[in-house]
């Protein structure tokens, strides 16, 4: 692997940029694997690099339907944070956003975490007084947080209008939260676990899984069959056709989530902003562009794209936020497909059948979990434990009723 | 956006409905097993194509309906009553 430094910058500049090697190798489908990875998205590609690095497994094939980073981990709004209400969440999310911290200097890659700030607003009294309990709950799990008078929204996000027909009364920050580039976050992730010895195979679908007994021991995909000991699947919102194929039912539901931006403007807003009353997170991207989104459209869809009435709705509520937007052009919308469980927590750890893993049920918010799902799969399938941060995300919760419900503590949940 | 066509008002737009979840999920009798209620509470049928659903027509007639939709192309195949069987598209709509 190439190092990039100030120096290599330099060097290859004086060669007039000629002599630049792949970040990573696209590699050939081998016929096994220690490992098996299905899906090149964040996921997908951080389990295979923690799986070489943390584990020395190097026998590693991810594989990627289409070309990696081109679903829902080129499809978010890039927000990082931690600020969950449960115990079990706290934990998991801030290992994640601690992995994010170092991971630049780690990769040797410059994810262009920018920590700026994340506002959630109370637009009533009642809202006020649980975002004060959620706050609370946040710092008593050891994670930033603080509460904010309108004054100091209004400070640090001059363009919000805090007159909204829900008058904004108050707020809450995590200062640690903020954006990181997600295209960053995967080809670092594939270029660290490349250098490691990983498979990349593009353009290689998984047709079906080889099952013994009750053992899994290989897959059958598009580029012929491959045996591996361990299977993990992190494909997001295509989980429950994919479990299908190996007889699993899952509790997820398939929506679309959509995301836009506006033609780049001067720098406006330094913080990220979010409303859960009337739903909407706003940012501007390092290019300018306003980066905006909302709730996933309200019916089942694996169509990856957006309906014009949840559209509608976004741009509504940041107008309603940040009157002047009005004057902004939309320049791209797109959608991801989100798989959604019950609680709106992920679906981590074994399955029913021996060798297979899930990594799924990520919904609206797999981003910011990209390091810490790789970190945790990885000790999972390298070990043949449950890693601690993960235990509470199993799919029997479901049976037990102990379920993390996230959905209802902590408001919009992406 | 959707149009869908409500049984008692006709074709209207997708901001006058309510979704509904899936359609034909039978709630079991209180004394099952776990297993059976888990299954009934949680799992769903998530499938890239034909779905059966339910939908409301919240600003309109406020009445409900089931309908047969394509996850992939949105297109609305069947629309009928609630309390009506399962009815099967169309081979080869897929």
């Amino acid at each position: 692997m190439q190092r990039y430094s100030f120096l290599s910058l330099l060097s290859h500049a004086v060669r007039r940029n000629k002599r630049w090697q792949p970040a990573w190798r696209d590699a050939r489908l081998k016929s096994g694997y220690d490992v098996v990875v299905i899906g090149g998205g964040g996921h997908g590609l951080a389990t295979a690099y923690y799986l070489a690095r943390k584990h020395g497994i190097r026998k590693v094939a991810v594989l990627e339907r289409g070309l990696i980073g081109l679903g829902n981990s080129g499809r978010n709004t890039q927000v990082v944070r931690s600020n969950y209400f449960y115990p079990a969440s706290s934990a998991f999310y801030d290992h994640s956003l601690r992995l994010y911290e170092q991971l630049s200097a780690e990769l040797n890659f410059n994810l262009m975490l920018s920590q700026r700030g994340l506002v959630s607003l109370a637009h009533s009294e009642h809202e006020l007084e649980t975002t004060r309990r959620w706050c609370n709950a946040i710092r008593m799990n050891r994670i930033d947080s603080k509460m904010l008078t309108p004054a100091e929204i209004k400070r640090l996000a001059p363009p919000i209008n805090l007159d909204t027909r829900f008058p904004i009364v108050g707020g809450f920050m995590q200062p640690r939260g903020g954006i990181a580039r997600h295209d960053a976050v995967v080809w670092g992730f594939a270029r660290g676990a490349s250098a490691l010895g990983v498979d990349i195979v593009q353009n290689c679908e998984v047709t079906g899984f080889e099952i013994a007994g009750n053992r899994l021991w290989g897959l059958r995909t598009t580029l012929g069959k491959v045996a591996a000991d361990r299977v993990v699947m992190s494909v997001a919102g295509y989980s429950s056709p994919l479990a299908a194929l190996a007889g699993l039912r899952l509790p997820i539901t398939t929506m679309a989530l959509q995301a836009m931006v506006t033609e780049p403007i001067k720098p406006v807003l330094d913080v990220v902003v979010i409303s859960g009353s009337i739903h909407a997170y706003v940012s501007q991207s390092d290019r300018g562009e306003i980066v905006m989104g909302a709730g996933a459209d309200a019916y089942n869809s694996f169509a990856q794209r957006g309906g014009l009435t949840q559209q509608r709705a976004t741009m509504a509520a940041v107008l309603e936020l940040f009157p002047s937007f009005s004057r902004l052009k939309l320049m791209r919308q797109w959608a991801g497909r989100v798989d959604i469980t019950p609680d709106t927590s992920p679906i981590m750890g074994p399955t029913p059948i021996q060798g297979l893993y899930l990594n799924c049920g990520w919904g609206t918010g797999g981003y910011k979990a990209i390091p810490a799902g790789g970190d945790t799969m990885a000790y999972t399938l390298a070990t043949g434990r449950t890693h601690p941060l993960i235990a509470p995300f199993g799919l029997e919760r479901f049976r037990s009723a102990a379920l993390v419900d996230e959905g209802a503590a902590a408001g919009v949940a992406h | 956006m959707l149009r869908i066509h409500c049984p008692y008002c006709g074709l209207r737009d997708e901001p006058e409905f309510t979704f509904g979840g899936p359609a034909h999920c039978e709630r079991p009798s209180p004394s099952v097993d776990d297993a059976t209620w888990t299954e009934y509470l949680f799992f769903r049928d998530n499938p890239a194509g034909m779905h059966y659903e339910r939908w409301a027509h919240t600003y309109g007639c406020g009445r409900w309906f089931n309908l047969v939709r394509n996850t992939l192309t949105h297109e609305i195949l069947i629309v009928y009553p609630m309390g009506a069987p399962k009815p099967s598209y169309p081979a080869g709509s897929l």
